[in-house]
């Protein structure tokens, strides 16, 4: 292809970025011609670029990015439709310090709707609410941005501090990217005045690890707080690469014996048996096999992930290692949201330290199995956790899905047979191979084996991840959490996420296994146990629910692209006692909204965008819809 | 004639459509299984010469053992498949489908069948309100953020029409987002890659690099995009002009088929003459070697024939 750029040449500050990421250009006069598989090749790279630009110019302006075109051989078309998907890219001129304040779910109910308006009234309106950011460059006598800016955030994934924020600063060195947790108003203002983020405080995500002497149920939570992230020899001392070993020793054969014995299901929200999704890729004659670890949980109120990614990030490159000694794959890749920089600095520490050990690379351990892995970064989208959407965001696309079949089993990532698993998932694995397939489904249910991670927040008074066998009950998770915060009332619980549903306090018995969730008319999704008392605005809590998935639809497919923006107004309307016509034709509406983007939309998030909303309505949240049709 | 060898004729793979029995060949998908049975089946993002995008969700049907509707249009046929296509499930989807779009975007210019297929849904174009601008320009919406909800009516995608160089304009506002344009700009045509979909969610919208005008981009006004549009977002300039001036009349226009007189491939060309001037240029889809395919020549370069400088 002809490739057609713009004549303005980019900075010598973006140049230096590109180049950082992709080494010198091979010839100085630009005059490269190369296409082809070589070109194409080179596509999976325009993520990490653009991000590159933003990281240290503020935003993808179009002199960069025509760079980063030349260089990749990329339409630039087709790179600003990639630039222009992410949240964490910008296309239009932006402050070099921005602060993405969390006002979703669980930050609402620590407050942040309030703080997110102190913001308004003492610093102006956020980054793309009162003008939009504009696109390409600054019109002649355009106000030049400010130093810094606010923008409110979709869930950040520190739910257990009550409030989030993340730092995004454009700079030559150092992170571009700092989590501030907790986010109080002040550290907001504190940053935005030009002061230094201040580290996140070294928070008891998991107070069950904390506690002393440590409970021997922790499985998967096992050396978390008790671990040198930073630190292999430890991670050996306290257990690590023992499953590796046994893998190596049992064969590829022999794990998904163990597994199929351990009956474990995934934990990213399908349940889908692991040893049929992993015997699918190591059995499939196409070559290569590729692995992929998904650690892009953006559903809001998870951060299990995050919290093993954090405390014991060898521990993920270890079972992704396993992953792909089992399915036949020599190259992995690990996809991190980009709202998790200190969990992707840990994880690429880990990878790099194992790599320099002899534990990545051409003879995992001495033996005959090779193994590599690469991180990957997003960059604030939640639909690339869907895996498609992933593989396609790896690949250098939007990050939007495609129908299945056919399966990541056989078309994944490039194309390839591929096996992609959630994080927790993966650690189950470890334990599997730790006590054995068939101790491992001796733990829960009997459709629910192993232990389950449950991310416990909202109106509770200790916050965190929890771990338990699975059966254990709702009201004995929130129990564990030490109870509804300050004695009062609770009033409804979201199971799930936003993808889940609401619960009732007569829910309070309910088994949390997949079988016991599925009778209440639930689901377990990432693991989201939101605790609302009777002091939250339940009807603001839905709305904003709809407002995610406005926000995060890919825009692809009718369903999900209008009826989540639909859903949204039918809700405001409702909120504001203005029904188009009547209630009944109201919640008509959102009921026939519902069942199509559930029947019709391409992907899980169209498909549950409504599962929330809709279990509101049946429990009576939103008063102003509680006029009961027909 | 060149002697060409015959292809091995394709396995059979049978399943039912409605209940009666249908033998495709292997490959086909539940559309080719659907229209071979005789079955009407609504499309808006499909085009036989384009690689399915299934984006639209109007030719969802319903599969036993599928836990939700599957695309017709992509989905390939596999043995003993039994599908649904007018079940109450199927209904509702597709009338929502038409009736989402109806809500956010400018239909009058579209295809005929698909007032036929709002009729025979029951859609109700109105249903979700009367349509209303959006609060921010769509051009520069930042991904995952969006302006005030309006609680007035439903916010639709009303832009500015882009009328920036010579040959064609485009209505965005017309626009569905069914892909076919991009695609045609790309890898199932004419791999110029001047437009992509920017931004995402509900203010996701094809676009060059930062909404550059065409002249500044790479389009080479080859207009296959024209070509696929199924909204008329995407027109003439003439044609526009005149649309805009109440002067476009279909049931005035004659249809000529005659080959391009440029250079020695030999496209046909379809010359659409109203009023003794030619006001649009199509070529057949189903042309072996041009598929519907043009070049700015053929497409845009036929004001020697009327003699007239200006507007095509």
């Amino acid at each position: 292809m002809d490739l057609r750029l713009t004549s303005t040449p980019a900075t010598a500050a973006e140049r230096a970025a590109v180049d950082g990421l992709l080494g010198p250009p091979p010839l100085a006069d630009g005059r490269v011609a190369s296409g082809g598989h070589r070109a194409r090749a080179r596509r999976q790279q325009l993520l990490p670029a653009l991000q590159a630009l933003q990281d240290r110019v503020g935003w993808v302006s179009p002199a960069g990015l025509a760079y980063v075109c030349e260089r990749l051989t990329v339409p630039p078309a087709e790179a600003y439709g990639v630039a222009s998907f992410y949240a964490l890219l910008a296309t239009g001129p932006r402050p070099a310090t921005v602060v993405h304040v969390c006002d979703d779910i669980v930050c609402r109910v620590g407050g942040a709707g309030a703080r997110c308006e102190a913001l308004r009234t003492r610093v102006g309106p956020g980054l793309d609410e009162a003008a939009p950011a504009g696109n390409g460059p600054p019109a002649d006598g355009a106000r030049v941005p400010a130093a810094a800016g606010w923008v409110p955030s979709p869930c950040l994934g520190r739910c257990e501090q009550g409030s989030a924020a993340l730092v995004q600063r454009a700079t030559a060195d150092g992170p571009a990217l700092r989590s501030l947790g907790p986010a109080p108003l002040e550290a907001v203002l504190h940053v935005l005045a030009g002061g230094e983020p201040l580290a996140p405080a070294p928070a008891m995500s998991a107070p069950q690890a904390a506690r002393s002497p440590r409970d021997p149920g922790l499985r998967l939570l096992r050396r978390v707080g008790l671990v040198d992230p930073a630190s292999l020899d430890d991670y050996r001392a306290h257990g690590g690469l023992e499953p590796l070993r046994r893998a190596i020793a049992l064969g590829p054969r022999g794990v998904l014996r163990e597994l199929e014995a351990s009956r474990l299901v995934g934990r990213g929200g399908a349940a889908f048996p692991t040893a049929a999704k992993w015997r699918a890729v190591a059995e499939n004659p196409v070559q290569p096999h590729l692995v992929v670890g998904n650690a892009d949980e953006s559903e809001p109120g998870t951060f299990k992930d995050r919290v093993l990614l954090e405390a014991d990030p060898f521990a993920v490159v270890e079972a992704l290692t396993v992953m792909g000694v089992v399915c036949g794959a020599r190259q992995g890749y690990c996809y991190i949201r980009g709202e998790y920089p200190e969990a992707e600095a840990r994880l690429r520490h880990a990878v790099t330290v194992a790599r320099q050990r002899g534990l990545l690379g051409p003879s995992l351990l001495g033996s005959a199995y090779a193994f590599d892995l690469e991180v990957r970064r997003g960059a604030g989208a939640y639909i690339a956790g869907e895996e498609t959407a992933l593989f396609r965001s790896i690949e250098g696309g939007r990050a939007e899905p495609r129908n299945k079949p056919p399966f990541p089993s056989d078309a994944g990532l490039f194309g390839h047979p591929t096996a992609v698993n959630n994080i927790e998932t993966l650690l189950c694995v470890l334990e599997v191979l730790r006590i054995g397939g068939p101790a491992f489904a001796a733990i829960g249910t009997g459709e629910s084996t192993g232990t389950r991670l449950f991310c416990v927040s909202g109106a509770v008074e200790r916050p965190g991840v929890f771990e338990f066998a699975f059966g254990v009950t709702l009201g004995q998770v929130l129990a564990a959490a030490g109870g509804i915060r300050s004695g009062r009332r609770l009033r409804a619980v979201l199971l799930g996420g936003a993808a889940g549903s609401f619960v009732g306090p007569e829910a309070l018995h309910v088994e949390l296994t997949f079988e016991g969730v599925r009778t209440a008319g639930a689901t377990l999704g990432s693991g989201v146990v939101l605790a609302l008392d009777d002091t939250v605005d339940a009807v603001d809590c839905v709305r904003r629910i709809a407002r995610f998935f406005r926000d995060e639809s890919c825009g692809q497919c009718v369903p999900c692209r209008v009826g989540t923006v639909r859903q949204e107004e039918a809700l405001a309307r409702l909120a504001a006692a203005r029904p188009l016509g009547s209630t009944a034709a109201e919640l008509d509406r959102l009921r026939d909204l519902a069942e199509s983007m559930r029947d019709a939309s391409i992907c899980g998030l169209g498909q549950t965008a409504a599962v929330a909303v809709q279990s509101a309505l049946r429990m009576g949240l939103l008063p102003a819809a509680s006029e009961r049709p027909r | 004639m060149t002697a060409r060898p015959l292809p091995i004729p394709p396995r059979l793979v049978t399943c039912s459509v409605d209940g009666a029995p249908v033998a495709v060949p292997q490959g086909s998908t539940l559309l080719d299984a659907c229209r071979q049975a005789g079955i009407d089946t609504p499309t808006l993002c499909y085009l036989e010469t384009l690689a399915p995008v299934n984006a639209c969700r109007v030719c969802v049907v319903e599969v036993e053992g599928s836990r939700t509707l599957v695309p017709a249009c992509s989905r390939p046929v596999e043995p003993g498949m039994a599908v649904r296509t007018d079940t109450e499930r199927v209904r509702l989807s597709r009338r929502l489908v038409l009736e989402l779009l109806a809500s956010s975007v400018t239909l009058d210019r579209a295809a005929p069948e698909l007032r036929r297929w709002i009729e025979r849904y029951g859609a109700d174009p109105g249903r979700f309100g009367p349509p209303l601008p959006p609060t921010h320009p769509r051009d520069a919406a930042a991904p995952g953020h969006h302006g005030a909800v309006l609680v007035d009516g439903a916010e639709a995608c009303h832009q500015p029409v882009k009328d920036d160089n010579p040959n064609y304009v485009r209505d965005y506002a017309r626009c569905i987002l069914c892909y076919k344009c991009v695609e045609a700009c790309g890898t199932e045509a004419q791999n110029t890659f001047a437009i992509a979909v920017a931004g995402r969610g509900f203010a996701a919208r094809i676009s060059t690099e930062y909404d550059v005008p065409l002249p500044d981009s790479a389009c080479v006004y080859c207009g296959n995009c024209i070509e696929v549009c199924p909204t008329g977002a995407l027109a003439f300039r003439g044609e526009h002009r005149m649309r805009g001036e109440g002067t476009w009349a279909e049931e005035r226009q004659v249809v000529t088929t005659t080959i391009c007189p440029y250079c020695g491939v030999g496209c046909n060309l379809e010359l659409h003459v109203q009023d003794n001037a030619v006001v649009r240029v199509t070529s057949p889809l189903g042309h072996e070697v041009t598929r519907g395919n043009l070049c700015v020549k053929g497409r845009f370069g036929f004001q020697f024939v009327q003699n007239r400088p200006g507007e095509g």
